[in-house]
Parts: structure tokens; sequence; C-alpha cells
């Protein structure tokens, strides 16, 4: 079974539809970039994902969950996927290690003394060690976006979205950032991204999605994608770079 | 004639305590009453929203002296005889309670919607999510209208002696009345007023600076 399975999901918000039927599945441990211009919908699909968005018509599944209203349910769904967004969102009264350790302290009853553990390794898989006792305050925003992603690495997700999440960095801070994702992405993590780095979706991803008015409008291996795109949008799109 | 002196002043104190009490049980019941309020004017159950926002507009359209006058008043024309000091403690709660639930439920909204975001993201309830996230940063930020407020509370106490009860500026126009001694009274009770009151909004400004150096130690 696909780790995440998506299938003809329609959303509108007032009038607009702004998704048109989108079917998508990614198999556990595959790295899927979702890529288009602004506007096309990028955003709400991956949202639809972990149900911060409801939809009209269709369906998801991901990590064994099917998706639904119920609050339970959605919690448990919520459990196994983890989300990093653009603007980090980090919980700003709350120290670096606080930030990591709640989630699994009060959803899972992790002890304390396995909760700091926890906090600790997925601390020192996004390098940032050091900064357990920080407030999110005092780090660079390339620093608060690795501790947002450590903060979901100790949910120990089984799918992991991450919407734009170099896009508010500056230049020479989304590296570091990127080189944690790429580590996860070796390291088996089933990951979707949404993302204007062009050259980290070729490179990192095993499949592209080009996302245009609503709908996937091409999507194959990375490599040949961006290499021979077949449709003019998608050409347009990859001449203009990036955006 | 009498004069101004020890008795006088001791009874003004003992004044000044009931305006101490009147403001801590006001602040008190107001805060539990206005709680309730603002989680409710944030509810997603749409009649509990209304009702909340009709109790506050209603509440904050009126002024106290009328809420005191119906709670007095009002009740022992059915019947019902409040001693002074409850109907004071009751009007000047609802009055409270209305205007801290308009000032927290603006701070918990004040506090940005990704919050909500990341933390049900991570599969926290709405419960949970309000006790670690939201109420945490709301409570910074509410702190400073809050005891500002507390501060306004603690000087308008002073219509209770319409209901007949002796607060700290009744006594003093009491001891007035006996002695005539006006400019040394009035100054002895604005002093307390503001031993009082200069504490209280000091007391926010340091709780301000903690609060913002416990982000940034
Ligand atoms: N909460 C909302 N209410 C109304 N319209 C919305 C809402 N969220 C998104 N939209 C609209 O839906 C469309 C798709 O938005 P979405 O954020 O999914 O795009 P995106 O592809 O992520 O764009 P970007 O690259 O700018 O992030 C846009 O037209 C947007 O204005
Ligand atoms: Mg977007």
């Amino acid at each position: 079974m696909p780790a995440v399975l998506i299938e003809d999901i329609h959303k509108r918000f007032g009038s607009l539809e702004v998704l048109k039927g989108v079917s998508l599945s990614v198999d556990t441990g595959q790295v899927v970039a979702i890529i288009g211009r602004s506007g096309s919908g990028k955003s709400t699909l991956l949202r639809c994902i972990n149900g911060l968005e409801t939809f009209h018509a269709g369906k998801i599944e991901v990590a064994g969950h099917v998706m639904t209203q119920d609050p339970t349910k959605l919690r448990e769904l919520r459990k196994d996927v983890g989300i990093v967004f653009q603007s980090y969102n980090l919980f700003p009264h709350l120290t670096v290690g606080q930030n990591i350790m709640l989630s699994p302290r009060i959803t899972k009853n992790v002890p304390q003394a396995q909760a700091l553990a926890l906090a600790k390794d997925v601390l020192a898989q996004v390098g940032l060690s050091e900064k357990f006792d920080s407030y999110p305050d005092n780090l660079s925003g390339g620093q608060q976006q690795r501790v947002a992603i450590a903060r979901s690495l100790a949910m120990q997700p089984k799918v992991m979205l991450f919407d734009e999440v170099t896009s508010a960095l500056d230049p020479e801070l989304t590296g570091e950032v990127l080189i944690v994702m790429e580590k996860l992405a070796k390291g088996g993590m089933t990951m979707l991204l949404v993302t204007h780095e062009m050259n980290f979706a070729r490179t990192v991803a095993d499949t592209t999605v080009f996302m245009h008015q609503g709908l996937i409008w091409e999507s194959g291996p990375s490599k040949e994608l961006f290499a021979n795109p077949q449709t003019p949008e998608l050409a347009n799109f990859v001449k203009a770079g990036a955006h | 004639m009498q004069t101004f002196g020890w008795p006088e002043i001791l009874f003004i104190l003992r004044s000044a305590g009931w305006t101490l009490a009147l403001t801590v049980i006001a602040f008190f019941i107001g805060s539990i009453i206005g709680g309730a309020f603002a989680l409710m004017r944030l509810s997603r159950i749409r009649w509990l929203r209304r009702f909340a926002g009709g109790y506050i507009l209603v509440i904050q359209s009126i002024p106290v002296l009328m809420v005191l006058f119906m709670s007095y008043y009002g009740l022992s024309a059915l019947g019902v005889e409040l001693p002074p000091f409850l109907a004071a403690s009751a009007s000047l709660s609802i009055y409270v309670s209305a205007y801290l639930a308009e000032i927290w439920r603006g701070s918990i909204e004040s506090v940005p919607r990704q919050q909500w975001e990341a933390s049900m993201s991570l599969a926290h309830s709405p419960a949970q999510t309000y006790r670690h996230v939201i109420l945490p940063q709301a409570v910074r930020i509410s702190l400073p209208p809050t005891v500002g407020f507390l501060v306004q509370l603690v000087k308008n106490t002073s219509i209770v002696q319409v209901v007949g009860f002796v607060d700290l500026m009744r006594a003093g126009m009491l001891v007035n009345n006996a002695t005539y001694q006006a400019f040394q009274i009035f100054t002895v009770v604005a002093a307390i007023y503001f031993a009082i009151c200069f504490p209280l909004s000091r007391l926010s400004r340091h709780l301000e600076k903690v609060m913002n150096a416990s982000r940034s130690h």
C-alpha cells in the first residue's frame, strides 16, 4: 500500500476551485517534489494531506489512515504525518528543547527522560545540539527551520510534508536546511515537498509533480521531467527558472 | 468640632481595606466569568459566541452605576435584600467580567493563526493547543492591559458608596463632614489611592520586562 494515496481531490474556496481533481500516489521511502506557479494549489494540496484543509470530493489515505474530520482519528493521523511550514512556527515562549519535547509528552505520554533523549537525538540530527536551551527568537531563520524539522521528527512520523521551507530564508541560509532534508531523504523518509528550489527537486526528489491551475499537469521521474518537459506550460516554467 | 487625628486616619485606612477587598473580590470573580466569556466569544458554536457577545455588549453599554442600582434597588423592590457589600461585589464582578473578556479575547486572537496550525499539526487537541501554545502567549500579551484595567478598577470602586457602602472615598467624605479639614483629609485619601495604584503600574511594567527577558536570555 502506498504511504500517501490521493484520489481525485476537489477543493474550492468559495466559488474558486483550487484543486480540480488531483490524484497522486507516493510509495514508502519515496521523495516527491511539487512545483508550480504561485496560486496553482500546491500548499492547499499539502494542507489537505494532514487535514489542515478539508476538501469537497475525493479521498486521501496517508500512513495507513483514511482522512477524516473526526477529531480523534485526525489526531491519530497527524501523529504519523509531520509538516514543516515556510514560517517555521516554533512556539516562541518555549525553549528549543521544550518545543521538541512538548508533543511527544502530551500526545503520546512519552516519559520525561525518554522525551529528553529523543529531543537530543533529533536535535543532533539537524546539527543544533548546543541550542537545546535557547529560545527561538535567538536563532537565525535557518536554525529555527532546522528546529522545526527536529520538532516534527520527534513525533517519529511516517510521512513528512514540507511547504516551501526555505522560501523565507536568506539565500546563504537555505543550504543548511536543504542539507538536513537531503539527509532525511537518504535515510528513507517518505517526503512530499513543495519547493521553488529546482535544483533540489531535480537532484533529491525521485518524482517531481508539476501543478498548474489546480491540476497535476505533468509528473515523472525528476531528472527526466526537467530534461524533457512534455507540456509547453512546464517547459516555460522550467525555462523561466523557478518562478 | 472634631479634628483630623489618628482615629480618623485609622477609619480611613480601614475603609481603604474595604476598597481593596472589594477590588480583589471583583477582580477574582470577574476574571473567572470573564475568562469563560472570552472563550465563549471564540467558540466554534455560534449561539455561545452570540450569547457572550450580547452579554459583553450590554454590560459595556450601561454605566456600572446602573448595574449596581439594579442589583441593589431592583432586587430589593422584588423583595430580595442584598447587603451593600454583596450588591457591590456582584455588580463590580459583572462589570469586570465584561471588560476582561474583551481584553482577553483580543489577546488570544492576537496570537498568530500559524501557532494554531503548528500545534494542531503536531496532533495536539484544541484544549492542549489552548493550554500549551495559545494561552501562555496570550497571557503575556494581556498582562499590561489587564493590570492597567485593575488600576482603573481600584479607582472605580468608589461608586459603591451610592448603596451606602463605606469605601475609601466615602470615608474621606464622612471625615470631612465631621472635621472640615478637606485638604489634609483628601491628601491622605489620594495618597492611599496612589500607594495602591502606583505599585500596580510598576508591577505591570516589571512583568512586561520579565516576560521579554525570559524569551531572550
Ligand atoms: N484560505 C483561503 N481562502 C481563500 N482562498 C485561498 C485560501 N488559501 C488559498 N487560497 C487560494 O487558493 C489558490 C491556491 O493557493 P495555494 O496557496 O494552494 O497556492 P500555491 O501553489 O501554494 O502558491 P504559492 O506558490 O504562492 O504558495 C490561490 O488562488 C489562493 O489565493
Ligand atoms: Mg504555497
